[in-house]
């Protein structure tokens, strides 16, 4: 093999340089003075992650300060928002936590718009503030680089390593340089997964030179879920994907444009159409229909009504907002801001939404944990107020010791956002610190053997295309091989049409889920056989195993909940309604990691009593 | 939009190749510029272009439902903290936007936790954060709530 191995020896780990990754790299120097930190992104740290583009608002700030919300006021409305199941305790957590990291952005230079008349930060919404974000992430990334010892760019981490001296403890994690093609061993006493969430498990509308234009960037390739799922780490809510209402073609935000601009939907026919599907609604969910603020899910749900019923499309309001030039410009802004590709759709389609009202459409399916969903690891709350059943013993860790989680990779925690994404890593290393001083006499042990068996595996496609690539004359098409986009489509194809998709409608039965998971499983055993022919193609290729094994799980997820609560999001034909008789749970599963198998199981949702 | 490279300005510094958050800008071999390698796997999220040295990358929206004669142009500029755009619609129509990105002067305003005094054993143990309960800004310290809050059922 022609490529070197590199070993790092560090403390904390972590993974994914995102908000999360960035949070925990910060928070972890001041913890852990002596200790070694080290982060492995995927891309540059200056612009990787959700983040990268920029935001225009952060959607998760209380606001104490002013006395506007509580931490109990967000519980409330993320619970209310994901139909009556997060896990409150991480929700109250980040929180109270939440605002402390704001200021501090606030304080490193990020701008946050003032209220002119009140002097406080301006609110978009009860919960979001509006910043000229920009180059949130590079501030953010400078934080991070200030507190980590070092970070590794351009590494595709592959596996987590696991410590051989203790069973189900985390020993570090493997991958390879994106450039170089080496091998990086990162041998870590904690662990904390930072990786993002899931684009492209589902096949998106734009299938041509478009479909990298999906809502979560294109690089979220569900490795927040796949790293811990192959550790053997269990996963909670993994049915629970999210469908966006956004702008048509560049899936363009709408919170500012409801929220601040005070725009409104309307069908073809310049009706409202919302209140209109209240019974039907209601029939489906009883009286969540009738909670304040509508379920997101919800709000989804009359928008496809509607359109099934021949109204579409479905508009947003805008010629009324927009004559006030100040509304305009916030307007355009929130797209250059953010999501710069909807500026250039309307340019290039001549829409001014001074006159034209756009369209709008509701987006593929995503999975991942921190926007009005909450998929993700099951992990341990902060021992001060978490149930019996939701802690032992580290804030943060999943069900592997050492292993932590932050962002898209903690489950129950919906509409942590950014902000508390970025609390989230900060919280998962301060436990994790903690762990590596408790077990400060305890080495982990990483053996050669575990290394090389890994090393075989990820450089296989490379080998494998090579074996097989001259047996053609040139081309795409091999009997032995398929190439990362081949299955990425294959794919997206089998979650469109048996998960519940948007060619089917979000719809789905059990007959459908047990034969996508057949078909999720061949997909898997022709991944063995993967062809990448260069270094990109193999990032691309462990891209796609990673949404292939997170894609498994939202299946048995999605099969194991058998009722319907979050219509908008999916529909399960064989239980058309929400259950909260037998279904007011969330669901957890794990996967053996030596035999693949799956187990799922309910467990207990707490809720803060009023 | 994907990105794409004018084969004139590009110099073959291989910026857009370091930042990009897709691993789709690349260095073509003959040409010695950079290329967009995989223009359905770009998110259109500028990156590339705003860290052009050059300004040698565009975009031209994607084929599937942005028609020709449109564009999104940016320049980003640390020293002055600032970022502008301009817009221009296929029929001519044009608008111009300038926002700022920092409050501060670039890379000087955040600090090295390396350099405070180290924390005590009693916040150790605590649940507050780096720089907490001060950076919360409020009275009370860190907010809790009794375990006793918590209680499972179907009620709320």
């Amino acid at each position: 093999m022609r490529y070197k191995t590199v070993y790092e020896d560090c403390d904390i780990l972590v993974v994914g340089g995102g908000m999360g990754g960035c949070g925990a790299a910060f928070e972890a120097r001041h913890w852990g003075r002596d200790l070694r930190i080290v982060v492995a992104e995927k891309a540059n740290i200056d612009r990787s992650g959700a983040v990268a583009q920029g935001l225009y608002a952060i959607n998760c700030y209380m606001g104490m300060r002013w006395g506007e919300n509580q931490p109990e006021d967000h519980v409330r409305y993320a619970r209310n928002d994901l139909m009556g199941m997060v896990r409150e305790d991480l929700a109250y957590d980040m929180a109270r936590h939440v605002d402390s990291a704001v200021h501090k952005f606030e304080e490193w230079g990020l701008p946050i718009m003032r209220d002119p008349e009140t002097g406080r930060y301006q609110r978009e919404g009860k919960w979001q503030i509006m910043i000229h974000g920009e180059s949130y992430k590079p501030i953010v990334a400078e934080a991070a680089r200030k507190s980590a010892d070092k970070i590794y760019n351009r590494i595709m981490v592959t596996h987590l390593l696991m410590d051989e001296n203790h069973p189900n403890r985390i020993g570090g994690a493997i991958g390879f340089n994106v450039r170089t093609g080496d091998l990086h061993v990162f041998r870590a006493k904690a662990v904390i997964v930072g990786a993002g969430g899931a684009s492209h498990i589902f096949k998106p509308r734009s299938v041509g030179e478009g479909m990298g234009r999906t809502w979560y960037a294109p690089w979220s390739s569900a490795s927040a879920y796949a790293l811990p799922i192959m550790a053997g780490a269990k996963m909670t809510q993994m049915e629970n994907r999210i469908v966006l209402c956004r702008f048509k073609d560049g899936y363009g935000p709408v919170g500012a444009y409801f929220l601040h601009l005070k725009t409104y939907t309307q069908n073809a026919y310049g009706e409202e159409y919302e209140s209109k599907w209240y019974e039907h609604t209601k029939e489906m969910v009883g009286e969540y229909i009738d909670h304040h603020p509508t379920p997101t899910c919800l709000r989804n749900h009359a928008f496809l009504m509607e359109v099934a019923a021949g109204r579409g499309p479905i508009h947003m309001v805008t010629t009324e907002a927009f004559q006030d030039p100040h509304k305009e410009t916030v307007g355009w802004e929130n797209f250059l801001g953010m999501t710069v590709g909807q500026a250039v759709v309307w340019a290039s389609q001549d829409i001014d939404p001074k006159y034209i009202n756009p369209e709008l459409t509701t987006s593929e399916p995503y999975v991942m944990g921190s926007h009005a969903t909450c998929s993700g690891a099951w992990a341990s709350g902060p021992e001060d107020i978490s149930p019996d059943e939701y802690f032992w013993g580290y804030n943060r860790m999943m069900t592997v010791e050492g292993l932590f989680g932050a962002g898209d990779a903690l489950g129950g925690t919906a509409h942590a956002f950014s902000s508390g994404s970025f609390t989230e890593g900060r919280l998962a290393a301060k436990a994790a610190v903690k762990f590596v001083r408790d077990h400060a006499r305890d080495p982990v042990k990483v053996s050669d053997e575990q290394i090389e068996r890994r090393r075989r595996e990820i450089y296989k496609p490379l080998e494998h295309y090579e074996i097989y690539r001259n047996e053609i004359v040139a081309g795409t098409v091999s009997p032995h091989y398929i190439l990362p986009i081949h299955g990425l489509q294959r794919l997206e194809k089998i979650m469109d049409e048996y998960v519940g998709g948007i060619s089917v409608n979000y719809m789905t039965n059990e007959p459908l889920l047990k034969m996508g998971l057949e078909k999720l499983r061949i997909l898997q055993e022709d991944l063995e056989k993967v062809g990448a022919e260069d270094l990109h193609q193999l990032q691309r290729a462990w891209e796609l195993k990673h949404r292939v094994i997170a894609s498994e799980c939202v299946t048995q997820h999605t099969l194991f909940r058998q009722e319907t609560r979050w219509p908008g999001y999916y529909y399960r034909g064989d239980y058309m309604k929400l259950d909260d008789e037998n279904w007011h749970v969330l669901t957890v599963s794990r996967r053996d990691p030596e035999s693949g198998e799956w187990t799922l199981e309910k467990a207990p949702v707490y809720h803060l009593i009023d | 939009m994907p990105t794409f490279v004018y084969m004139t300005r590009c110099d073959g510094c291989g910026h857009c190749v370091d930042i990009c958050p897709s691993d789709i800008m690349h260095i073509d071999p003959t040409y010695r510029r950079a290329l967009n390698i995989e223009p359905n796997m770009c998110w259109e999220c500028y990156s590339c272009v705003k860290a052009c040295p050059q300004n040698a990358i565009d975009c031209r929206g994607y084929a599937d439902f942005a028609p020709l004669g449109h564009s999104v142009r940016v320049r980003r500029e640390e020293e002055k903290g600032t970022i502008s755009w301009k817009i221009r619609f296929r029929d001519g129509r044009e608008k111009t936007f300038v926002s700022p990105i920092t409050t501060k002067p670039w890379g000087q305003a955040i600090e090295r936790l390396a350099d405070l005094p180290p924390p005590s054993e009693e916040e150790v143990n605590s649940q507050q954060l780096c720089f907490e309960p001060e950076a919360l800004k409020i009275e009370g310290g860190l907010p809790t709530i009794s375990k006793d809050k918590f209680k499972q059922g179907v009620y709320y």
